[in-house]
């Protein structure tokens, strides 16, 4: 199917310029050199084309003959996808490595999906039946428990002569047969879907379903809805990985796509080898058993990092039409960036800001939109959360891939790096951040947990940002010189932050908060900070409330109470009670 | 690179154009991109170099040695058809190279048939072990707050006038497989050392020399200098060549291997050097765009597959411009490093060694090589409590200089005379001072017996009854 095309003129590094036919197509994929590289048309003026090259060049000659395939860049879709790990064109890295051993050489090409593995497939839909992309034809048992439902794709439809009985099949047997006119075509489980191009869908519908974490500043404080997008800056070391993980490990959605987007090697086999022993804690299952990796290090081809970010989300969005809810992170958008702006280097185009492209922005955009809560076309919903981390050199939100970043995200985790000096985790600064999803998602939680969830959290945020005030005061005049009040607003912050705002990722207990635990958390600390203002209001010194026992078991409540005996939480409400009485009367 | 001549290749005499270390050749036919050349001028004299960009008919060509009496019609080139190869043995250990991998100790070739791209390749992420040794360093900022793992790539952030180098060989001269607290010390097998030198001054190569010397380490040293006074160029070859004899002797022979780099920002100046001369659009303060993608390609060939026994953990050491972390060179560094420890001026004045600021510093992998059956439970809280407490301590600082000390309450009070004690008796340590592990925890143990147990909230009750040893009454 590939003809040859052109033959090479230039070279350097990603980039290669040929020259030969004029119709090759723009962002073809083609393949590069005798050993057939992967590359992508990217540039057309007359008889040259460029095209950027998702391997290693090194060692490849001008002269050397390039390949049309008469197709755009494309990631294979069907049932194989989960507990996959792919590198940024969709090649499979496991089969990488048992093929050549422990290190990725060049021209190494494998299908994504195995045309050998059976699945057990159940029809769904029957002949006769008018059918149209996206509807549900079957459905295959991915995993033991996953149900990955084969849709028509979405450029077909017709009526069905013929559909496969109940067996095992392969991703290449025919699983149906769709007529349209007077053509007949054969259905496998196996679709193909250009990367660079959004799936369609109905309509978007408004995200007011939090994606819940188990993290609790993200959950009760800068909440992201189902379908919706949020940014996570931060200098190294401020735990944007950490937090990515925390987020791919607990998050409620049926489906993980982690785009590890040129970082680090260890960090992308931590995941692979503790992924397959984390249980979820809604399933049961092993976590991987719902996660799709993407693996692009930092020193893999800088091509093929740009394109990890779009063969993704791809994939989410085909879990999104059959129906699922899919949380997509990509760690991180800065180095995708710095791939767009390598290879527009390469193409010497006039630079905007810090030598990014002026198509930064556009593209950062066309990602985060790719995010939504949609009505697919088979009527069914599903939605897709974007999770990006960004890299901010030096630490400088300033930059321009964070000030774009703002622009199309809603939710905004801003890492602090002085928080994460004093080792208080996950360190994001609860006064830079925020979240556009709190009044949509403030309805969810009322009906959820029968509480004013929204009253609670503006009230605790209250406090912190009193406490941000009175703490300039201090470091001035010291505590000492602050009325009592004002060290009942610091006492009960330092609860709020040591007690709910820090988690500890490696505790086991701590890991993951229940919506339940965190707002009754919540709840006992504005308790403790009412009575205990009430007491200091009557002249009670601040000291004792401060020496009152209570103040450490709340602080140790998060990770000696489980998600399942909430119920001991009543009871340190009542040792509350019991200690804060104790003063009342004294001071009565 | 003896295999190189024999494998030939296409000359063209008399070269277009020379600017800087870049010279464009014309007239020259299917060359490869990365292709080694071999250049020889007017005089029949030898040097080599590289292949940066390849058009119809056009090579442009780095020149490692730099083009000083190259001249436009005198120049022969020869293209050897491959990209730069080196060729790697075990008798390297004990040899020194220079920049290019060639000896320069009086010495032979190295004796093997063994040849390997300079480039190496990508570690496929699903090959890879995920480092969960910790090695002993003795030194206390590193094994309790800052754990370095076999595999781990750690770096030094440093300053110019800073004792980096001395820590660098105290780590080097020290490092041993780390145990259980409690267990007995077992003879460790011993690291290979490999050690690249860029631009650095001859003393600090030399002090390097001296210091494997005394320990006894020299045999197992493989030393790649590319000093301050050879070809900038030859720089950005240097660290490559030297990771690639690292990688044999790890994943082929199975040793385990400390590469020691510095310093990095040298090598990062040589990199925007050549950007600079073939007029790349610079990104910040004229480094090229794809310095991230450059750096990763040295610092991610570290860690352990799982075909060999052996591992590789990286020291890269960069003297931070002007102590500015936010530099490119550090900057870009940390995001791709497992952490990285600081050196800070204010410990140096005050005559702490090792200058390690504990706050900046950082170990991502720490939290997998410590604890329970690796070092000791209570290690994981014990350093989040340190950690905490110090933290403290620099606020409570600041405060005091404010209110004046008297002011304080007595629990800030307790935290200063914790924070003085922390620099003095867990930073500080000799030169020559080997702590264990139990050692290093006792240390930190006794520091946060000067804090109120009520203070104590990262670690858990047990361990306070167990380990705490203050006279604080309370709860």
């Amino acid at each position: 199917m590939a003809n040859e095309v052109g033959k090479i003129t230039w070279i350097s590094g990603p980039v290669v310029r040929a020259r030969g036919s004029r119709h090759v197509g723009m962002l073809e994929l083609v393949e590069v050199g005798e050993d057939r590289l992967v590359g992508e048309v990217i540039g057309l003026k007359g008889d040259q084309m460029t095209v950027q090259v998702y391997e290693e060049t090194a060692g490849m000659q001008t002269g050397a003959p390039i390949y049309g395939t008469g197709l755009p860049l494309s990631v294979e879709l069907g049932p194989g996808l989960m507990q996959s790990i792919y590198d940024g064109v969709q090649r499979p890295l496991p089969l990488i490595e048992q093929a050549v051993g422990s290190f990725i050489t060049r021209g190494a090409r494998f299908d994504p999906i195995s045309r050998e593995k059976k699945w057990k497939y159940t029809p769904k839909a029957n002949v006769g039946d008018e059918v149209k992309g996206g509807t549900i034809l079957g459905v295959a048992m991915e995993t033991d428990t996953f149900e990955h439902r084969v849709m028509v794709h979405p450029d077909d439809k017709g009526a069905l002569t013929w559909v496969a009985p109940a067996g095992e099949y392969t991703v290449n047997d025919t699983i149906a047969k769709i007529k349209t006119g007077k053509e007949e075509k054969s259905v496998t489980m196996l679709q193909r879907w250009p990367v660079r191009r959004p799936r369609p869908f109905v309509q978007r519908r408004g995200a007011n379903i939090p994606l819940i974490t188990g993290q609790r500043i993200l959950d009760t404080f800068f909440p992201v809805a189902k379908g919706g997008a949020a940014g996570i800056p931060g200098p190294f070391g401020s735990g944007k990985t950490v937090t990515q993980h925390s987020i791919a490990k607990w998050a409620d959605a049926e489906v993980i796509v982690y785009i590890g987007c040129g970082e680090r090697g260890n960090e992308m086999t931590e995941v692979l080898q503790e992924f397959p022993h984390l249980v979820d804690p809604r399933s049961g299952r092993p976590l991987m058993e719902r996660t799709v990796l993407i693996a692009n290090t930092s020193n893999m081809p800088v091509a093929a990092r740009e394109a990890s970010i779009y063969t993704g989300i791809t994939i989410a969005e085909y879990y999104r039409d059959m129906g699922y809810h899919v949380a997509l992170m990509a760690d991180s958008t800065s180095r995708w960036a710095e791939a767009l702006r390598e290879v527009s280097g390469r193409l010497e185009e006039m630079p905007a800001e810090e030598g990014y492209p002026a198509y930064l922005a556009g593209r950062l955009a066309e990602f985060y939109e790719r995010a939504g809560y949609v009505e697919n076309l088979n009527g069914s919903q599903g939605s897709v959360s974007v999770v990006g981390a960004v890299s901010p050199p030096g630490g400088d939100f300033s930059e321009p891939v964070t000030q774009h970043t703002k622009r199309f995200i809603r939710c905004f985790w801003a890492l602090d790096k002085s928080l994460a000096s004093a080792r208080h985790f996950p360190a994001i600064n609860w006064l830079d951040s925020y979240s556009e999803y709190i009044e949509d998602v403030a309805n969810w939680w009322r009906e959820k947990t029968g509480k004013d969830w929204l009253g609670m959290r503006t009230k605790a945020m209250e406090l912190l940002s009193e406490e941000a005030r009175l703490s300039q005061i201090v470091k001035l005049v010291g505590p000492d010189a602050l009325p009592y009040a004002e060290r009942m607003v610091l006492e009960t912050s330092r609860l709020i932050r040591e007690g709910i705002l820090q988690q500890n990722a490696t505790d086991s207990v701590d890991a993951y908060s229940s919506v339940e635990k965190q707002i009754r958390l919540l709840e006992l600390v504005l308790y403790f900070h009412e009575r205990g203002m009430a007491i200091v209001k009557r002249g009670a010194p601040i000291n004792l409330i401060h020496d009152l026992p209570v103040v450490d078991t709340i602080i140790r409540a998060k990770s000696s109470v489980t998600n399942e005996e909430i119920d001991k939480l009543d009871d340190i409400q009542k040792m509350i009670d019991q200690q804060m009485g104790q003063l009342d009367a004294e001071y009565r | 690179m003896s295999e190189a001549t024999v494998l030939g290749g296409q000359e063209v005499v008399g070269v277009g154009r020379i600017e800087g270390p870049i010279m464009v050749v014309e007239g020259a036919a299917n060359v490869s991109y990365d292709e080694v050349v071999e250049i020889q001028d007017s005089k029949g004299n030898l040097r080599r170099g590289r292949v940066l960009e390849v058009g119809e008919g056009v090579a442009v060509v780095q020149v490692f040695a730099g083009s000083t009496g190259l001249s436009i019609d005198g120049t022969r080139v020869r293209f050897l058809g491959a990209t730069l190869h080196m060729p790697v043995a075990e008798e390297m250990l004990g040899r020194i190279f220079d920049g290019l991998g060639t000896p320069i100790d009086g010495g032979p070739e190295p004796l093997t048939d063994v040849y390997r791209d300079v480039n190496g390749q990508p570690i496929n992420p699903t090959a890879r072990i995920y480092p969960r040794d910790y090695i002993q360093t003795g030194i206390s900022t590193i094994d309790g707050v800052n754990t370095l793992l076999r595999g781990q790539k750690l770096p030094l952030f440093s300053g110019a006038g800073m004792p980096h180098d001395q820590l660098a060989a105290q780590i080097v001269r020290q490092a041993t497989l780390g145990r259980v607290a409690g267990a007995p010390q077992t003879e460790g097998e011993e690291f290979a050392i490999v050690f690249a030198a860029m631009g650095v001054k001859n003393d600090v190569a030399d002090y390097f020399r001296k210091s494997f010397t005394e320990s006894g380490a020299l045999t197992r040293v493989a030393m790649f200098l590319n000093l301050a006074d050879d070809p900038p160029v030859e720089r950005i070859v240097t660290p490559r060549a030297a990771l690639t004899l690292a990688e044999y002797l790890a994943y082929d022979l199975g040793k385990h291997v400390l590469v020691v780099l510095t310093d990095m920002t040298n090598y990062g100046e040589a990199l925007r050097q050549i950007s600079n001369v073939r007029g790349e659009v610079p990104s910040r303060k004229g480094y090229p765009g794809y310095l991230y993608s450059d750096l990763a390609s040295l610092y991610e060939r570290t860690g352990r597959i799982r075909t060999s026994q052996g591992s590789i953990t990286q020291i890269p050491i960069l003297t931070m411009p002007n102590d500015d972390m936010t530099h490119p060179m550090p900057d870009l560094t940390g995001y791709i490093t497992e952490g990285q420890i600081v050196l800070g001026r204010e410990l140096y004045y005050a005559g702490v060694y090792p200058p390690v600021t504990v706050l900046p510093s950082l170990s991502r992998l720490m939290k997998d090589g410590i604890g329970k059956g690796r070092t000791r439970d209570d290690h994981p809280r014990w350093g989040a409590q340190l950690y905490a407490g110090y933290a403290k301590t620099q606020d409570i600082r600041a405060l005091a200089s404010v209110i004046g000390e008297e002011e304080l309450s007595e629990v800030d009070q307790k935290y200063l005379k914790f924070g003085r004690a922390f620099e003095r008796e867990f930073v500080n340590q000799a030169f020559t001072e080997n702590r264990t592990i139990e050692r290093t925890l006792e240390i930190g143990w006794k520091l946060l017996s000067m804090l109120p147990k009520g203070e104590l909230t990262r670690v858990t009750l047990d361990e306070i009854k167990q380990y705490y040893k203050g006279d604080d009454a309370s709860s």
